[in-house]
């Protein structure tokens, strides 16, 4: 059997699963008559106030473009480790050392720019 | 490719999936009595022996809880974050090998000949085992987004914003902490991993190659920087004290899952739990010599056992059980530090926790991978 089809087979099987367990506490509890008081937001028993879904800080999005751009750059490194032996034995080792070292150093210069530039700082 | 090998595969992914969803009760009765014995408490100790039957009588009653949906709330997103919760552990998990291959003869069975079959004690092999887990464990703040997004909660909209941002940030540290073993191991495929860190620890020193005798040839002794910063990216993804803030309940009640309550809280603790064991056995695989005892291959166990009378599938089936128990061992070690870490710190607060992600766990991950990189090549002499 392929891994892919595997791996489908196993995440059908835990959704399933999963969907099951949903359905089946879903007719095991007791049913009571649920008042609008008791389907508020629990939020320290203070009546909710605002919209449900407020306005989110900007911050989590900048970390969250910043992590794409360090993930893509740690997702370089992983083909050229992985060859890292082979040109080694093959006598290119200060080559490939120094062809990824320089990619390096500008990962190092935009992680420092980043933290230079308070992108990292939270209250 | 058989009818007989699909049925085979089939049965074993469900053991799989159960195997992990089985550690769950177990681990929390672990981590009840061990956060007990830590703060001198007794812990449960009524319900059966040792106070075991009491997560069977807690299962019991989460499934008969009242259903809770709460108004306002998006109610498809809000029943769906669970049950994706559940998914990226599970696929995770049977990625990693929990044991040495069983091999079995060819045997009679529905009037027919069946085999020789190689099984693999893992769901399913992937040559690029790593990136598949990374990929894959990385998939579970989908699930927390859609728990704080549905429940129409402030608490839980932040404890979900939280998480994910923190998750995220450590998933730098967890990826580039790795690359170091990457290097020296130079694959990417769980089992080529196990089958390097065999033997006693060897390696090339200034074009000589160099043997210890006494000491295994495991990852730790090659990258015990990774290994550490390994450990803690991990615990900052699996949401563990002391990286618990998306559920800070000073601050935040619960945090994205303030608003469940019966099975489906339940279903995000088995997701918890599972990044747990899946951090465990990658932490095994990666610098523990897996499913090896050091200095002993599957096949020296296997002679033992045939040496002992054991016929050609049960002796293989016995070194199949062995080396699963080694590598569950390892693993029972790894979640006890989980448990052990998480009732003796207290928790970050959060400009700390994203500094110590960002500014210290990457840039030491970053000069691990470079200072890994010169020393490989100084000491092949290339």
């Amino acid at each position: 059997m392929s891994p892919l089809v595997a791996t489908v087979f196993l995440a059908l099987f835990v959704t399933g699963f999963g969907f099951l367990l949903v359905f089946v506490a879903s007719i095991l509890g007791p049913k009571t008559n649920q008042s609008k008081v008791k389907k508020m937001a629990y939020e320290c028993g203070l009546t909710s106030d605002g919209a449900d879904r407020s306005k989110i800080p900007v911050k989590f999005y900048l970390t969250a473009i910043l992590f794409i751009l360090f993930d893509i750059e740690i997702i370089f490194l992983y083909p050229w480790a992985v060859a890292y032996q082979d040109y080694v034995s093959e006598g290119a080792g200060w080559f490939i050392f120094s062809s990824m070292f320089v990619f390096v150093l500008i990962f190092i210069f935009g992680l420092f720019w980043e933290i230079k530039s308070n992108a990292l700082e939270w209250e | 490719m058989d009818a007989m090998y699909i049925g085979i595969e089939i049965i074993k992914m469900v053991v799989i999936f159960l195997l992990m969803v089985q550690l769950v009760p177990i681990l929390v009765w672990i981590e009840r009595r061990g956060s007990a014995f830590i703060q001198n408490r007794f812990g449960p100790n009524r319900v059966g022996p040792l106070g075991l039957v009491q997560l069977l009588a807690d299962a019991v009653k989460f499934a008969f809880k009242e259903e809770f949906i709460p108004g306002g709330s998006y109610k498809f997103l809000f029943l769906l974050a669970p049950v994706v919760a559940l998914i990226p552990g599970v696929l995770a998990f049977a990625a990693i090998p929990l044991g040495a291959p069983f091999s079995l003869e060819p045997f009679e069975m529905f009037g027919n000949t069946w085999g020789p079959y190689d099984l693999k004690l893992q769901g399913y092999d992937y040559g690029i085992g790593i990136v598949f887990v990374l990929g894959v464990s990385s998939l579970a703040a989908y699930s927390l987004l859609m728990a704080g997004w549905g429940s129409a909660n402030k608490y839980s909209l932040f404890g979900a914003l939280r998480a994910s941002a923190q998750m995220i940030s450590y998933e730098l540290g967890l990826g580039l902490s790795l690359v170091g073993i990457l290097l020296l191991y130079g694959t990417f495929s769980f089992n080529e991993m196990i089958a390097i860190q065999d033997g006693p620890l060897t390696f090339m020193f200034m074009g000589k190659e160099t043997i210890i005798p006494f000491l295994p040839n495991w990852g730790i002794f090659y990258q015990p920087l990774g290994a550490i910063l390994f450990f803690v990216s991990v615990f900052a993804e699996s949401n563990r004290l002391p990286f618990d803030l998306p559920e800070a309940e000073a601050e935040l009640v619960a945090g994205y899952h303030t608003e469940y309550g019966g099975l489906k809280m339940n279903m995000f603790y088995i997701g918890e739990y599972g990044h747990m064991m899946v951090a465990s056995a990658l932490m095994a695989t990666f610098y523990f010599g897996g499913y090896n005892l050091p200095f002993v291959t599957p096949e020296a166990i296997n002679e033992m056992f045939t040496g002992m009378g054991f016929a050609f599938n049960g002796a293989s089936l016995m070194t199949t059980l062995v080396s699963h128990l080694i590598l569950m061992t390892k693993v029972f070690l790894f979640l006890w530090i989980f448990i052990w870490v998480r009732w003796t710190l207290p928790r970050f607060r959060y400009d700390q926790l994203m500094d110590l992600g960002w500014k210290t766990i990457l840039p030491w991950a970053l000069a691990n991978t470079v200072i890994t990189a010169f020393v490989v090549v100084l000491m092949r002499g290339a």
